[in-house]
């Protein structure tokens, strides 16, 4: 099907979301659009699939025709299908469920019918689903698939991916790629939405770069790199020489630890972080990594072994006694689990440096805020709510929010869903705390990232735990093949 | 105790359990879709009273029950448009309306104190009546009772064996999703609500005209079962089948309340009377302990196989709310 997008234009208020947006997309492309947070692409391709309606004046046309599409129903109804970057799926129920619910049919729910036509589908793509189990036992690579068969079978002829890379593994986004240049060559259109250059690169024949809001160029693979970043950030961006900032000092000490939640149990792990050091966990969502955060953390018991920071015995001490001693921690979870929704930037800043007295001092609060708000580069006021932030400058209140001085930082996916600027940034706020002797532990699904920052990089594959690998001795083919469970006699 | 008397004990357990069927059955379809009905307590003593009054002045039980229904709907209508239109909090409206409705039942009811009005009578069904044991329990109760009976079965069919009810499951779990499949998120959440409140409406005059027939203002001791059926509804984890599992379980602990009463002399009556409430909620504890961190703690502290065993039974009794309960749903 072929898409024709002409003199696009959004307004949220006063904001001009999208600027006079031309774009054919001709049918079975694997069209790219790239560009960074807040950069337009997500309300373009809400206005495609129905979830919002342009301003008037917009035209959207599907191989010829002029249409209206009011809701996301109708988006389906021409043949317009949208995976959301976080699937839109029902996680305490059955995988079959979630196929049939939203199909057309009578009253009654034919389970048999839909369990063939699941696996029918499955099977052309080879896609490894259980209809019988439960959404939330799946990874997000599995949910993505789930939900683009059902798409295929609701008669989707363009599929669009939101951000379909992050949080899915290697092989999983092999997996991907592959299953989207089959529906290419079924003349299925595809719109990739992406801030990962190599994503774009690796995948589409044809690329968009938007950058506030205005559609700022069109490339062809093959792709210069240069010209892809310039084109989304206006100037030039590199990553930074890699850097060791490792001392001598030990900071944390991890003897023969055993860990054991619900799902996973680990043992024996032994680590000796220096200060200074970054050590990146890598590995499959749920794989243990998470688990032995939360007791670097002091926030999951250990059942056995020892933790020791900076000579002291922390073993069985709980997260306060492990914060007293410098250990901070920043989870995924930014609203749920790090900042408080309904307090703003200054009342956040007030929380964490614990002034004495009762009365807030609002000048005081104020002026901290300022300060903090201009070093980290925050897009805000003092009295912005935290919510009302983007994605990326959440993530630098966190930064902003860090006690001083500090010794381990950890973080989990510190950069997931941020644009290479922010990476950037947000890295070289993180290496000045290693400069200033600090260590830092990090979860991320980003091999690139794992290899880029980290000194050492510990793989976890189902509650098993790697031997400490020297990032500068290994590669992102060797770690995805550790993450899969492959290759781990040597590790 | 004679088998008969056991029997027809019984069988008053299934009867006087129809009211609190019919509200956690209610209260299980709107929360399914998202919305906390949580005026339930007030609904039903303003529909016993309604009902029982209009049943008074047309003589038609029918019409009594239609009342109930009609009320109990029309308190749901407010819930939706303040929650659903409005996005105003659930616990507030319900709550406020709750304490309204109840007083309400009070001070219009004062006519119909102790009035003797119509009364629904048992019906008997021909042949299966007859029937040994199941006869006697199932089949020799009044038509609000049987229609409590058919509802359950019909309220789990339609969650879990149509289309539409499972839309009804996904609503209340992510609306957003049900959205984008082409579900009308706010009309369903509508067409829930009031259906639920009518259903909670029939409680009220399930006890007016049937179980206790007639008004008697305060005393008439259905303040409260309103919330222990809110309490039940959670430990039916949502699911209908459940719930009216927990309504039976809560009729049964009244009844052996009387019961052991006329055996344990010694026991002050109002400790048997108030038990079941007490128990209700212990066993409400029991079924969500699961959830916590310290109970899986000393859960690993029991030897292999009995952990399994327990671990195993609390996670089958387990049961989460739907994610989205209480939550308003915009698009985007």
């Amino acid at each position: 099907m072929q898409i024709e997008l002409k003199r696009i234009h959004k307004h949220f208020g006063k904001v001009h979301a999208n600027k006079d947006i031309n774009l054919l997309i001709p049918s079975g492309a694997i069209q790219g659009i790239l560009g960074e947070n807040g950069a337009g692409k997500s309300t373009l391709m809400k206005i495609l699939s129905g979830f919002i309606q342009a301003d008037s004046g917009s035209e959207i046309i599907l191989d010829g025709k002029r249409i209206t599409i009011d809701s996301p129903a109708d988006a389906i109804r021409f043949g317009i299908g949208m995976l959301h970057q976080d699937p839109l799926d029902f996680p305490p129920m059955r995988l079959v469920d979630n196929f049939l619910l939203g199909l057309p049919g009578g009253l009654l729910l034919n389970h048999k019918k839909a369990m063939q036509d699941f696996a029918a589908l499955a099977r052309e793509f080879g896609f490894a689903l259980d209809p019988e189990s439960y959404v939330d036992t799946l990874t997000v690579g599995e949910r993505q698939q789930l939900e683009i068969m059902r798409l295929l079978f609701l008669g989707a002829r363009v599929l669009i991916l939101d951000e379909p890379t992050t949080g899915i593994s290697a092989a999983q986004k092999e997996k991907l790629f592959a299953t989207l240049k089959k529906l290419s060559a079924q003349s299925i259109t595809v719109i990739f939405v992406s801030h990962k250059l190599e994503d774009v690169e690796n995948l589409c024949g044809r690329a968009a770069v938007l950058r506030g809001g205005e559609l700022v160029g069109e490339l062809q693979a093959p792709y210069e790199t240069l010209k892809f970043v310039e084109l989304m950030f206006g100037k030039v961006v590199t990553l930074g020489e890699k850097q060791s900032l490792a001392q001598e000092a030990l900071t944390l000490s991890l003897n023969n630890v055993a860990l054991e939640d619900a799902r996973i149990k680990i043992k024996h792990v032994n680590l000796d972080v220096r200060a200074g050091e970054v050590i990146g966990l890598a590995g499959m969502e749920g794989s243990g990594q998470d688990l032995f955060m939360r007791a670097c953390a002091g926030l999951a018991r250990t059942v056995g072994g020892r933790i020791q920071f900076k000579g002291q015995n922390l073993t069985g001490k709980s997260y306060h006694t492990f914060k007293r001693h410098g250990v901070n921690f920043l989870p995924a979870a930014r609203l749920e689990e790090a900042l408080v929704p309904g307090l703003n930037l200054m009342e956040h800043f007030i929380l964490a440096e614990h002034p004495s007295g009762i009365f807030i001092d609002q000048p005081a609060g104020e002026k901290l805020a300022a300060e903090r708000i201009q070093s980290f580069n925050i897009r805000g006021g003092p009295l912005s709510n935290i919510e009302s932030l983007s994605g990326g400058n959440q993530q630098r209140a966190e930064l902003a929010l860090l006690q001083t001085p500090l010794d381990l930082i950890l973080l989990e996916h510190p950069t997931r869903g941020l644009d290479i600027e922010s990476v950037i940034y947000i890295w070289g706020k993180l290496k000045e705390r290693c400069q200033q002797g600090a260590s830092i532990i990090f979860i991320s699904s980003d091999l690139d990232e794992i290899l880029q920052y980290s000194d050492r990089i510990l793989v976890f594959f189902a509650g098993q735990v790697s031997n400490p690998i020297e990032a500068s001795q290994t590669s992102v083919e060797q770690l995805g093949q550790l993450i899969g469970g492959k290759g781990w006699a040597d590790a | 105790m004679t088998q008969e008397t056991l029997l027809i004990g019984l069988a008053g357990v299934l009867a006087s359990a129809a009211p609190i069927v019919f509200a956690v059955l209610g209260e299980t379809i709107s929360e399914r879709a998202g919305v906390i009905n949580l005026s339930m307590n007030g609904t039903i003593l303003l529909s016993a009273m309604g009902g029982f009054a209009v049943a008074y002045n047309t003589n038609s039980l029918w019409l009594g029950f239609l009342a109930g229904a009609l009320i109990g709907a029309l308190v749901a209508l407010i819930v939706a448009f303040a929650s659903v239109t409005l996005q105003q909090s659930q616990v507030a409206v319900g709550f406020v309306l709750a304490l309204t409705c109840r007083d309400l039942s009070y001070f219009l009811g004062n006519p119909y104190m102790g009035l003797t009005g119509p009364r629904l009578t048992a019906t008997p069904i021909p042949f299966l009546s007859d029937l040994p044991i199941v006869g006697v329990l199932f089949f020799r109760q009044d038509a609000i009772t049987y229609l409590s009976f058919i509802s359950i079965a019909l309220v789990w069919l339609w969650i879990y064996r149509t289309r539409p009810g499972l839309v009804l499951q996904g609503m209340g779990e992510k609306p957003a999703a049900v959205y984008i499949r082409g579900g009308n998120v706010n009309a369903l959440r509508y067409v829930y609500t009031i259906v639920g409140g009518a259903l909670i409406g029939l409680a009220g005059p399930a006890f007016s005209l049937a179980i206790r027939a007639g008004w008697m203002g305060t005393i008439s001791g259905l303040d409260g079962v309103g919330w222990i059926a809110l309490a039940i509804t959670i430990f039916g984890g949502w699911n209908p089948a459940r719930a009216a599992f927990g309504a039976y379980l809560f009729a049964f602990l009244q009844w052996l309340g009387l019961v052991l009463q006329s055996t344990f002399t010694e026991i002050p009556s109002q400790v048997l009377q108030v038990a079941p409430f007490p128990l209700m909620i212990l066993t409400l504890l029991f079924v969500n302990i699961g959830n916590t961190e310290w109970v899986e703690r000393m859960l690993a502290l029991l030897p292999e196989p009995t952990r399994k065993f327990f671990a195993k039974l609390l996670r089958a009794m387990r049961a989460s709310p739907p994610a989205a309960l209480g939550a308003p749903f915009e698009r985007d």
